[in-house]
């Protein structure tokens, strides 16, 4: 929080609590917008040990609104890490055994080369002059890192929605560096309706006064209210209609009666209005435009002439797709058809779909079936790897 | 989906058809049963595809590569003589276009193995004829209105259908209701008589 509250910009976009990894002129990252990011940075985390051969390396992809911080406390929030359940010593992904990787992405604001960076041009926060990031980007910074810590060939690459696209992406640019991908309540491609709810979060950042043009730190001011806004918006489609009702109801908030005002008389209201509220503490809203961007122009097949099994042609990779019963942000039907196209290109692929009302954020959650469903999936992959239990 | 309440012993007459190291697809692969037996004494490279969620989440959870899916609807997503063995067993009867899925298989596997409960078995006849009753055995336990199995063939309509989809049937076995391979040399009238489970080696 006070890294964000303090000064006019983000101090952890320059000077991250995270390892960087700094790139100099002679390493620019090539950007699909046709240009190139340099010099850049990668922040990042690693837990457990890369073993002698680096075969035990496992790259975990965050989402939207994730950070590198995925089993350590979050030096922003100071909240344990957002896939703790998950990850760690004696966990189903066991950091005694694998040698975890999770970098913030580009275009993050956490530490790796962002919106809320300084550019070296203008000494300034480069805002809206970063060009629009995308996904294969952010692979190929990731493929960077990887590179630097002579790995050859990740055991395995994980992560959920956006996170899973990168997991995808991975998979169909690098195949030969991904032994087995997990790619998690996901999608190779937005959906139109997920288009359109990222533009009005993105229409709510903008529409503050205080974005000013995308310039806020050199105006001394964050648009705060606009990116609450989103986030409320955006908070929604991550919860199902059952699970909001199981939680809230129509329950009223502190007050024994409706008030005939605009105050937060429901519970659910008050619960969005907290849920914006503690994102501004920790998100920049310009990367929030750039996330939220880049998840619009992931589209896989037509990467590929339209056809989603050639993104993944004679593919060796062991594929596990995970989807949720009540996600309506990604439902079971964009991962059933990621599986047709892997079985089309005669890959081995398992799926799972989970039943839960938790909707899209169930992959955060504690979800035994999920947990269970990874765990055979690590471990056959583990065995076919020839890594020692 | 286990679609019928037996031991399962055409299990090891389906394993004992696959060379090591074969590429196989179990369809409606179950909880898992043959792909693990298959992984375990042949190495091959197995995947499975099953109905129920349940038995899914199992598999996988058990480290086999099994995806849900529908043999009727979910076939068509597979390459031409992508696989050495596609197996279906104790699934055909279950299935609602037995032809098309049969015509799958032929079409994604170099072999296809299908197993299947024998209608024209003894007691289905006796039950039939006796009692005048759809047949509720050990073997078959479901009651007409509940059962799964829409679509029950004896094996001489099974040798019909592989005839009229130009396949070659290169081995088949009886096995009978102590899950006894049945002579070799039995005709067909014998096999489909005493014949409770058949299992046929196809290939097109």
């Amino acid at each position: 929080m006070a890294a964000l509250r303090a000064g006019k910009t983000n101090n952890e976009a320059d000077q991250p609590s995270s390892p960087v990894l700094r790139f100099g002129a002679d390493k620019p990252l090539k950007l699909d917008a046709g240009t190139l990011l340099s010099p850049f940075q990668i922040a990042y985390q690693t837990y457990g040990t890369l073993n002698d051969a680096r075969a035990n390396a496992i790259l975990v992809c965050h989402a939207l609104t994730g950070d590198q911080h995925v089993a350590n406390t979050n030096p922003v929030t100071g909240k344990p890490g957002w896939w703790e359940v998950l990850i760690g010593p004696g966990k189903i992904i066991d950091t005694n055994r694998f040698f975890v990787i999770c970098s913030n992405v580009i275009g993050g604001c956490l530490g790796s080369t962002g919106p809320a960076s300084t550019n070296p041009a203008t000494g300034k926060p480069y805002g809206l002059d970063l060009p629009v990031i995308t996904i294969r980007d952010m692979v190929r910074a990731q493929q960077m890192l990887i590179d630097h810590f002579g790995i050859e060939k990740l055991f395995c690459v994980l992560g959920g929605s956006m996170g899973g696209m990168q997991v995808l992406e991975w998979a169909s640019s690098y195949p030969e560096r991904v032994f087995s991908a997990l790619p998690i309540a996901t999608g190779a491609r937005h959906s139109s309706q997920n288009i359109a709810f990222h533009e009005v979060g993105r229409q709510a950042v903008m529409a503050d006064p205080d974005w000013h043009g995308g310039k806020y730190f050199e105006n001394g001011k964050r648009p705060e209210k606009g990116l609450a806004v989103a986030r409320m918006a955006a908070h929604i489609t991550y919860l199902s209609e059952a699970a909001l009702h199981r939680k809230f109801g129509r329950n009223l908030q502190d007050r024994e009666a409706l008030t005939f005002g605009f105050d937060a008389d429901f519970q659910i209201e008050s619960y969005l209005r907290h849920q914006g509220m503690t994102f501004v503490d920790r998100f920049d809203a310009n990367s929030y435009l750039y996330m939220t961007r880049s998840m619009d122009y992931f589209d896989l097949a037509a990467d590929h002439g339209g056809r989603l099994a050639d993104a993944f042609a004679g593919t060796k990779t062991r594929f596990c797709l995970v989807s949720f019963t009540s996600d309506w942000l990604f439902p079971t039907e964009e991962s059933r058809s990621i599986v047709h196209a892997l079985n089309a290109a005669g890959a081995s692929v398992s799926f799972v779909e989970i039943e839960t009302d938790r909707g899209h954020d169930a992959f955060l959650l504690d979800e035994p079936e999920l947990f269970a469903a990874i765990n055979g999936f690590i471990g056959s992959a583990a065995r076919a790897r020839g890594l020692s239990a | 989906m286990s679609v019928n309440g037996s031991q399962r012993v055409d299990l090891e007459v389906v394993a004992n058809l696959i060379p090591p190291q074969s590429r196989v697809l179990d369809v409606g692969s179950g909880d898992g049963s043959l792909l693990e037996l298959l992984q375990d004494t042949k190495q091959v490279d197995g995947r499975g595809m099953e109905l129920s969620q349940r038995g899914v989440n199992e598999c996988v959870a058990r480290g086999l590569s099994v995806i849900q899916g529908d043999a009727d609807k979910d076939l068509e997503f597979y390459p031409d003589k992508g696989f050495d063995f596609v197996v279906l067993s104790q699934t055909l009867q279950a299935t609602r276009n037995p032809k098309l899925v049969l015509d799958e298989l032929l079409r994604i596997g170099n072999r296809a193995i299908v197993s299947f409960p024998n209608f024209g078995h003894w007691r289905v006849r006796l039950s039939l004829f006796v009692k005048g009753r759809m047949p509720v055995t050990q073997d078959l336990p479901y009651s007409w209105y509940d059962t799964p199995n829409i679509h029950f063939c004896t094996i001489r309509d099974f040798v019909n259908l592989c005839e009229e989809l130009g396949a070659t049937v290169e081995k088949a076995t009886a096995l009978d209701a102590a899950g006894q391979k049945i002579g070799l040399s039995m005709p067909w009238w014998f096999w489909n008589f005493f014949g409770q489970q058949a299992v046929f080696l196809l290939k097109r």
